[in-house]
């Protein structure tokens, strides 16, 4: 007989949410959902031992459990902490924690170049979500930016070291999803790069993956590199049967009209990828022909990748007739009457171009 | 004369040898307690010494022992960390150079209390000489049967590997050693799950510093009531100081907690003074993490008691007026030194040192470092200060591991104390290049601040 498992009540922000032991601080809020979801440019739940080293995720611990009720004398971060019974967290509701959030917002900044307007993730780019969400106006750094040399990873990926932020996703995800582990990190500090040749040792079916899992636009696809924005693109769902076991051939495809500009993953709200895809399908079939179009891709309404296509919009409301109440509306003066400009016998709409004074001349 | 405890016997020559530890009663406690006692008596003397961690946390250790997890079938170890790295702290080294046999006596004891089989040092890798030193200390211990299979005739079981480090400072925090004891590269974990629980190769592990773990054995030649009467309160015992700075005879003092700060550096058994008949500017007691303190506030609280050579008195008045002891770096400024050129000095280690694994040490101590550069170099604007004060508050306690604390501290408790010397350099560009600030009013006596008026 299975056992009933005994659920731990938490509160989030006030919020009351019962969970499976075990669950992290930060899948609590997002079984939750909405405002209070602390951001994460570093955890992936697809990945394991990921998180922890961002700390955008911090939240306070107002009340360690029902039975230690102290609260935690540090800022958790949200993503590695695991729920205990009678957990009272504050995330939004804590000056304290959106403090440290900018805080953390404003170091991310530091030595990234901000180049948005010449970057491939601009529009999906989570540090430039979080940037807007609770970055400050301006920098206040006034030295060098650390740079770093492109590399090529194969002759598909290109590495911008420039722009990492050093959540070590791909780390991961290289060593996850392939059979051997062959990049880290190589120095320390400021100087830690995503290292250890590898434009020589990257190379395997999967790799395509560090891609989408890459938060910012260090990691970016050479076969859509400069081709298009990616919000002049309509993303659709679409499948194919991939020869590839451990491929579940389920992507999005970045269309303008029929030429396929990119394959990725599909992600979800949180910009995760719901299944992992295999270079072929990402990288070799860009055709239309190649997939089983099932329709356009839900994308956020507030995404940018959303603009011009209208999807959940509202009419807005026809406000005079309600303020009228059923009367109809009364002419009070007649602008003719007094106006020597605007001649009744003259209608501006019927005007070639704009407006002159010739117009006006009997 | 204070008591000494761990350097008793040190004078004698050729103690690091074992003939002559043993011929003057050395292994005496190690017998005594694989022959005599139980673990949990063991444990339980411990508990009672009211011994600290003598790493810099203070945390007690009959505790911090009896928090490690027992499950069956697993293996737990003891991680020596000799990984000494904090600028102004070289007390471990002195103990290993010169009393190896000590701390494998310590090592013996606590592995016999934690039912470790496996032993671990993890030594700094710029101490490239000692692990020459404990290597055959061990060989020498293993031929004497202190080491290895059946203990004595005890059953007891017991290796001792020494592995150096690549020089890392990062290594001294307890989860990055255990990293790069597995041979990865020495990040700190996030915790929990804490060591004692899963520690090296996912098996309860306690990380104790070498100091801590060598004086167990004055614990239990002495017995842990007798300790517990040395020191005052919960500073129990004795503490090596690794004096260094303006004074006139630096060097590793043990001293009993029982002394006033002020004895320490002006008795001619210890430091005998400052050098040169300059006089006292400021002082970080505890290694370069914890915060600095002008003289006046150095010698007595702010409550005007002296201040002692304890872990209580010396963080009296917590940030605002205290300090920390930490692991015992003691460096004494005198009144030619610059502050802002020794915070400057300490954030550039910060910035060296630091991992780079979570993005507010990684970015904030660098930028710590370029600010205080312009200040140092008369390039400073008065909202630089500001600027390193607001960096510092979002640095410290947002961080993976202690090193964020430890880079925020120096920089918060020096602009805290030494606002005006900011400010001098800012204001005086081109004198702040030729000349220091000097003494100022940091020496002045204390005004004991009146109970507050209704």
């Amino acid at each position: 007989m299975a056992e009933e498992k005994k659920l731990f009540k938490v509160k989030i922000d006030g919020i009351p949410v019962e969970v499976e032991p075990g669950t992290t601080i930060l899948n609590a809020a997002r079984q939750i959902g909405g405002d209070i979801v602390p951001p994460a440019m570093c955890y992936y739940s697809k990945l394991q031992g990921s998180g922890g080293k961002c700390r955008t995720c911090l939240v306070k611990v107002s009340k360690g459990s029902e039975a230690d009720p102290r609260p935690m004398p540090k800022l958790v971060a949200s993503c590695r902490t695991t729920v205990m019974d009678g957990m009272e967290v504050a995330n939004i509701t804590s000056p304290e924690v959106l403090e440290a959030r900018k805080g953390v917002v404003e170091f991310l900044l530091l030595n990234h170049p901000l180049d948005c307007p010449v970057c491939d993730q601009a529009g999906e780019c989570h540090l430039q979500d979080l940037g807007y969400e609770h970055g400050a106006d301006g920098t206040r750094y006034e030295f060098k930016r650390r740079e770093f040399e492109k590399i090529d990873i194969g002759d598909k990926i290109q590495l911008h070291m420039t722009r990492c932020i050093l959540c070590y996703r791909c780390v991961f995800t290289a060593d996850q999803l392939t059979e051997t582990r062959q990049h880290g990190i190589l120095g320390r500090g400021e100087a830690s790069e995503i290292s250890t040749y590898i434009h020589k040792s990257l190379d395997n079916e999967f790799i395509g993956n560090v891609i989408d899992v890459c938060p910012v636009g260090a990691l970016t696809d050479k076969t859509f590199r400069f081709k298009n924005r990616v919000w002049f693109l309509k993303p659709v769902d679409a499948h194919r049967d991939c020869e590839n076991p451990k491929c579940c051939g389920k992507t999005v495809l970045w269309l303008r009209g029929d030429e396929v500009f990119r394959v990725t993953a599909r992600k979800d709200k949180y910009g995760e990828v719901e299944a992992f895809i295999c270079d072929t399908c990402r990288f070799d079939k860009k055709e239309t022909k190649d997939w089983i179009v099932e329709g356009p891709r839900k994308v956020d309404r507030h995404s940018v990748i959303s603009q011009g296509q209208y999807v959940g919009v509202h009419k807005p409301k026809d406000a005079l007739p309600e303020v009228l109440d059923g009367r109809q509306p009364k002419l009070m003066m007649n602008i003719h009457n007094i106006s020597q400009v605007n001649r009744p016998e003259i209608d501006l709409s019927r005007i070639e171009g704009p407006a002159h004074s010739d117009d006006f001349k009997n | 004369m204070g008591r000494k405890l761990l350097f008793d016997k040190a004078h004698i020559e050729n103690i690091r040898y074992y003939d002559v530890y043993r011929a003057n009663g050395g292994y005496d406690s190690a017998e005594k307690a694989l022959k005599s006692m139980t673990p949990e008596l063991v444990l339980e003397e411990v508990k009672k010494s009211g011994l600290r961690g003598r790493g810099g946390a203070g945390f007690p250790t009959g505790l911090k022992w009896s928090f490690i997890a027992k499950p069956e079938g697993v293996p737990r170890y003891l991680v020596c960390n000799a990984d000494e790295s904090e600028p102004g702290t070289f007390k471990d080294r002195y103990l290993m150079e010169f009393l190896p046999h000590l701390l494998i006596e310590g090592l013996l004891i606590s592995s016999y209390t934690l039912g470790a089989n496996s032993c671990y040092i993890y030594i700094r890798g710029e101490y490239a000489w000692i692990p020459d030193i404990l290597e055959e200390a061990i060989a020498d211990a293993k031929k004497n049967g202190w080491l290895g299979k059946n203990i004595q005739g005890s059953g007891f079981d017991l290796e001792i590997y020494v592995q150096r480090g690549a020089g890392a400072y990062i290594c001294g925090e307890e989860t990055a050693l255990i990293e790069s004891l597995e041979g990865k590269r020495g990040n700190p974990r996030i915790k929990p799950p804490f060591p004692a629980v899963k520690g090296l190769w996912d098996c309860p592990t306690v990380v104790n510093n070498v100091e801590t773990l060598a004086t167990v054995v004055p614990i239990l030649r002495i017995g842990g009531e007798e300790y517990a009467k040395y020191g005052i309160g919960k500073s129990t015992g004795t503490k090596l100081i690794s004096a260094c700075g303006n004074i006139n005879k630096p060097g590793v003092y043990e001293i009993e907690m029982n002394i006033s700060v002020e004895e320490f550096i002006y008795s001619e058994e210890y430091c005998g003074g400052i050098a040169n008949g300059k006089r006292l500017k400021a002082c970080i007691p505890g290694g370069s993490s914890v915060p600095i303190l002008p003289a006046n506030l150095l010698l007595k609280t702010a409550k005007g008691e002296p201040r002692m050579m304890t872990y209580e008195s010396l963080s009296d008045g917590g940030f605002a007026t205290g300090t920390m002891l930490g692991s015992g770096g003691f460096i004494v400024l005198d009144e030619d030194q610059c502050i802002v050129k020794n915070t400057l000095t300490f954030a550039r280690f910060y910035h060296h040192e630091s991992c780079g694994q979570c993005s507010p040490c990684r970015e904030g101590t660098g930028w710590m470092e370029r600010v205080l550069k312009n200040i140092e170099k008369g390039k400073g604007k008065m909202s630089d200060i500001d600027l390193l004060w607001d960096i510092q508050r979002k640095i410290e306690g947002n961080t993976i591991c202690p090193l964020g604390d430890a880079a925020a501290w120096p920089v918060a408790a020096a602009i805290r104390h030494f606002r005006d010397e900011f400010e001098w350099h800012v204001l005086n560009p081109e004198e702040s290049q030729v000349r220091n600030f000097g003494l100022a009013h940091y020496a002045d006596p204390l005004e004991i601040a009146a109970p507050a008026a209704v």
